[in-house]
């Protein structure tokens, strides 16, 4: 069986190949900088000083992360306290934001109340407004509720990001109201319904909006209002190693493999479960 | 007149009835956006109405605040040179990332989405993966490194031209930060469009062959976009948002600040004026005035939008 097979009707050979063709060709050009980042790694430090500069690495080498663990076990508090704050904060922050912003979301995408259009365009809007200044006003008041050098000054925010909410509105406009009327009349609570038939039927949403908050968590070195050593977040652990230069060059490339691979694993497992429950589900207007 | 103002009234009264019963019939609704409402009204809205209002100020972070009215955005506008070029950078940038990015988004999700399962779900990582990966771009500094050890000059040597200063010749840096930002663009709204790709009802399909649709570009048209409507504006709110806060690119490659201003942008300028300088209401115009500027491509964008599949 050859692997380009016309699978629909009104689709000609030429242009499938032309598809192949044009995915490799981009393909490769996104893949790349990222092979060479992961070879950086693995490399000697005269390999990544060579010249002419390689991509691949010639004589693979874990000195590199050695060197990122002694580096580590020298910092003033254990080097597993910084990946738990970060585990942490991610794990909390992607649960919280996933229920709050589904409810919200669902009765957005499913109810004409009064004030909810006005509300969501608010969400809207807010997106448009640039992070970086509101945050001495944030600051203010994380420091009003007494939340500066917490956890909660990490997570909670997270929460009410606005892009979650928007993304599971807009799939959630897609399940037929029939659906939620037969369920009614079924007898069913606002809360059944939401549990038991709008999410399962966005679960392709949700697993994005996993990815989108991981993605942002884990990258995040938190560093606004956190202070304590003890609370401080891996990005921010690494930050400081990679600001070693030269020195560090080695060990700087392993941190970069670190901080990619985690977010890049999660995205692999939540994105073959969506290609899955799409197949699957069959609920349709 | 009086009794037009107390049938106005009388109306107005009325229609708060209705309203509230609405309000009062549809509690489940309050209840369920509440948790939501409470934390962004707090972390969100109300930092920004304060940095609306700091606009206005001159603010040190150390003094309390000093209301001097206009002053700020006369000065960006009149006097400051360097904002004149980072909003003509940013429009340059955002002008090119932002429409190629939407478009390429859409266009890979959709050629992705013609590929056999095992093979789509390898397709997807690999374009999706640059954005997922943090501060991987750094490795562009690598690539395009102004010493000969960068990949790129390593290459151009070989065939007998002499090295670029790629990160630092004004001449060329707007390039490369084009080329890793646009690497980069495929974000979250290529995300949404393979999820929101998978969703789209495979009947749909089958009945517009039958009506005869012949190829993938109108079926492309007729059926996959409108029925992608929702995806689409959310793609297109993340490409403008994407496309006008670039900062951090041309910041990690280029240095702060870049040699003669020519990577400054928008969002460069005001955390210059926001952390170096302490000048919180300066910064807090030059956020203003970019809020602006995106809430217009917004509208101009959804009103597109509207036209898609008619």
């Amino acid at each position: 069986m050859s692997i380009i097979k016309r699978r629909q009707p009104n689709r000609s050979r030429a242009g499938d190949i032309g598809v192949y063709l044009v995915l490799i060709m981009f393909g490769s050009v996104m893949v790349l900088p990222l092979i060479y980042a992961t070879c950086q790694a693995f490399k000697p430090l005269d390999e990544i000083y060579k010249f002419p500069p390689t991509i691949l690495v010639r004589n693979p080498t874990l000195d590199n992360f050695s060197d990122l663990f002694v580096t580590m076990s020298q910092s003033w508090v254990p080097f597993t306290r910084y990946i738990f704050n970060t585990v942490f904060i991610t794990a909390v922050g992607t649960v919280g934001q996933l229920l709050i912003a589904s409810m919200g979301a669902y009765v957005l995408a499913k109810y004409d109340f009064p004030g909810g259009r006005k509300f969501f365009t608010l969400i809207t809007t807010a997106l448009m407004f640039n992070g970086y200044v509101t945050s001495i006003p944030s600051y203010l008041i994380m420091a009003k509720i007494g939340w500066v050098d917490s956890y909660l000054a990490a997570f909670v925010p997270a929460f009410a990001a606005p892009m979650g909410i928007f993304l599971m509105k807009q799939f959630m406009e897609g399940i037929p109201d029939a659906l939620l009327e037969a369920a009614k009349i079924d007898g069913a609570k606002e809360w059944g319904i939401f549990t038991k038939i709008v999410m399962p039927n966005v679960k392709p949403a949700w697993l994005t909006l996993i990815i989108f908050s991981v993605q942002g968590l884990w990258n995040n070195p938190q560093s606004t209002y956190i202070y304590s050593e003890e609370l401080k977040t891996l990005p921010y652990a690494l930050q400081q190693i990679t600001a070693g230069g030269v020195a560090r060059a080695g060990a700087g490339a392993a941190v970069t493999l670190v901080m990619m691979i985690v977010p890049i694993g999660i995205f692999i497992f939540s994105e073959s479960n969506i290609l899955e429950t799409m197949a699957s589900s069959g609920i349709k207007d | 007149m009086g009794n037009i103002l107390s049938l106005y009234f009388r109306r107005k009264k009325r229609n708060m009835k209705i309203a509230w019963k609405k309000a009062k019939a549809s509690k489940n609704c309050y209840l369920f956006i509440l948790p939501y409402a409470l934390l962004f009204t707090v972390f969100f809205i109300l930092p920004i109405c304060m940095s609306l209002v700091l606009s206005f100020t001159y603010y040190n972070v150390l003094e309390p605040a000093e209301f001097i009215g206009i002053t700020n955005y006369k000065n960006l506008i009149l006097a400051d040179d360097v904002f004149l070029t980072a909003v003509k950078n940013t429009f340059v940038l955002a002008g090119i990332i932002g429409p190629v990015g939407y478009i390429a988004s859409f266009l890979f999700a959709w050629l992705i989405n013609e590929l056999p399962r095992y093979l789509k779900a390898i397709a997807i990582v690999c374009f999706y993966a640059p954005s997922i990966s943090g501060a991987a771009f750094t490795i562009w500094q690598m690539i395009f490194s102004n010493d000969a050890y960068g990949w790129v000059n390593s290459l151009i040597q070989e065939f007998g031209m002499d090295p670029v200063l790629w990160l630092s010749n004004p001449e060329y840096m707007l390039t490369v930060v084009v080329i890793v930002s646009l690497w980069m663009s495929l974000g979250s709204g290529f995300l949404a469009f393979v999820a929101g790709l998978q969703g789209v009802d495979r009947a749909q399909y089958e009945a517009a062959y039958v009506d005869g649709v012949k190829n993938r570009w109108q079926e492309l048209w007729y059926i996959t976009l409108p029925s992608m409507k929702p995806m689409l504006l959310f793609g297109a709110i993340n490409s403008i948002t994407a496309a006008f806060n670039v900062a951090d690119v041309p910041e990690l490659l280029c240095g702060f600040p870049s040699t003669d201003y020519a990577v400054h942008t928008v969002v460069s300028h005001l955390k210059d004026y926001g952390s170096l300088r302490f000048e919180m209401g300066y910064a807090s115009a030059v956020a203003t005035i970019l809020f602006l500027a995106m809430l217009f491509c917004n509208k101009l964008v959804q009103a597109l939008l509207r036209r898609v599949g008619n």
